[in-house]
């Protein structure tokens, strides 16, 4: 299914969750913080959150900056 | 009056160095890693954005001890307070802190900040638990509606973000000084190490910058230039300069000339 992340379209399996989706992505799940459709997902909800179809996924991290 | 002796505390966490960076603009992450480690800041301050899932996954952190230094994530780009505060959700969840750097801005050309979005935001992120230094005007009247909210401190800009100019207005942040008791820290316009000893003699309780370092030709010269002016201006704040006259006062003993 198709899931918009970061801005642009993004295939993932049907049963994909928030970790399933970083781990596709090779990104460590400590550094980042994960927002499904503008509410933050807690790190400790990566395992069970469940992605839909059309979902908006940002994915941010810290870059340097004043 | 040693540096040890003259720590201070800015949302519940003490300090010894009083020199807050930033780590935009620098050359290469060991660059940005050797700038911060020379000016001996405790206190840097990151943006929050998209993961790149094009490029590399090299980021700031595997160049950073986080152990080491306290983040100060910041709303950089932000010109609404719904947008501010979505990103300092976002860094507190990447970041397990909730300190951060509020910044709304009302202009690209000027980045000064939009008062009223920053006061709003500052209200619901305290509310919900944010530790927050505010990036503002240098108005009094605004610095203490933001202390009276619960800013952890107020940061005034010395002149436009990345300028250059110095702290164009000294009074305006001496006026703030004596009518907030939360830590005044000058944030932006510092364009060289006298700028900073200015702001720390005015009696600030430490300075923010990025451009005036990253920007230099020697960025690590420059970094150590800042440290050493920002301890020397507080040194010189807290030994009392003398009062300015306008007629000389010889230095000299007048008695015992010869002829």
């Amino acid at each position: 299914m198709l899931i918009v992340l970061n801005g642009d379209p993004f295939e993932v399996s049907d049963n994909a969750t928030v970790a399933t989706l970083l781990l596709q992505l090779d990104i460590k799940r400590e550094r980042v913080a994960v927002e499904l459709n503008t509410d933050i997902v807690p790190k400790s909800d990566y395992d069970k959150q469940l992605l839909s179809a059309d979902d908006k996924i940002e994915i941010v991290h810290f870059v340097g900056g004043g | 009056m040693t540096e040890a002796a003259d720590k201070w505390v800015v949302g519940g966490r003490e300090f010894t160095s009083r020199l807050m960076v930033g780590t935009g603009k620098y050359a290469t992450f060991e660059q940005t890693a050797k700038a911060l480690e020379v000016s001996g800041a405790e206190i840097i301050t990151v943006a929050v954005r998209r993961v790149n899932l094009d490029r590399n996954k090299e980021s700031l952190l595997d160049y950073i001890d986080t152990k080491k230094y306290t983040l100060l994530p910041n709303t950089a780009g932000c010109y609404t307070a719904d947008d501010a505060i979505r990103t300092c959700r976002l860094a507190r969840e990447a970041g397990m802190s909730d300190f951060v750097k509020l910044e709304v801005l009302g202009d690209e050309k000027t980045l000064f900040p939009d008062n009223e979005e920053l006061l709003k935001a500052a209200r619901i992120l305290i509310a919900e638990g944010f530790t927050v230094l505010p990036y503002c005007s240098d108005d009094v009247i605004l610095c203490k509606k933001l202390e009276d909210l619960g800013c952890a401190a107020v940061m005034p800009l010395g002149a436009p973000i990345g300028s250059g100019l110095g702290i164009r207005n000294p009074y305006n942040i001496k006026i703030i000084l004596e009518n907030v008791k939360i830590p005044v820290i000058v944030d932006a316009g510092v364009g060289c190490a006298s700028d900073a000893a200015i702001a720390m003699e005015l009696g600030c309780a430490g300075v923010l910058m990025n451009t005036a370092i990253a920007g230099a030709e020697d960025p690590i010269a420059m970094a150590e230039a800042m440290k050493l002016a920002v301890i020397a201006g507080r040194l010189s704040y807290r030994a009392g300069r003398i009062p300015r006259k306008l007629y000389a006062n010889a230095s000299s003993p007048l008695d015992g000339m010869i002829g």
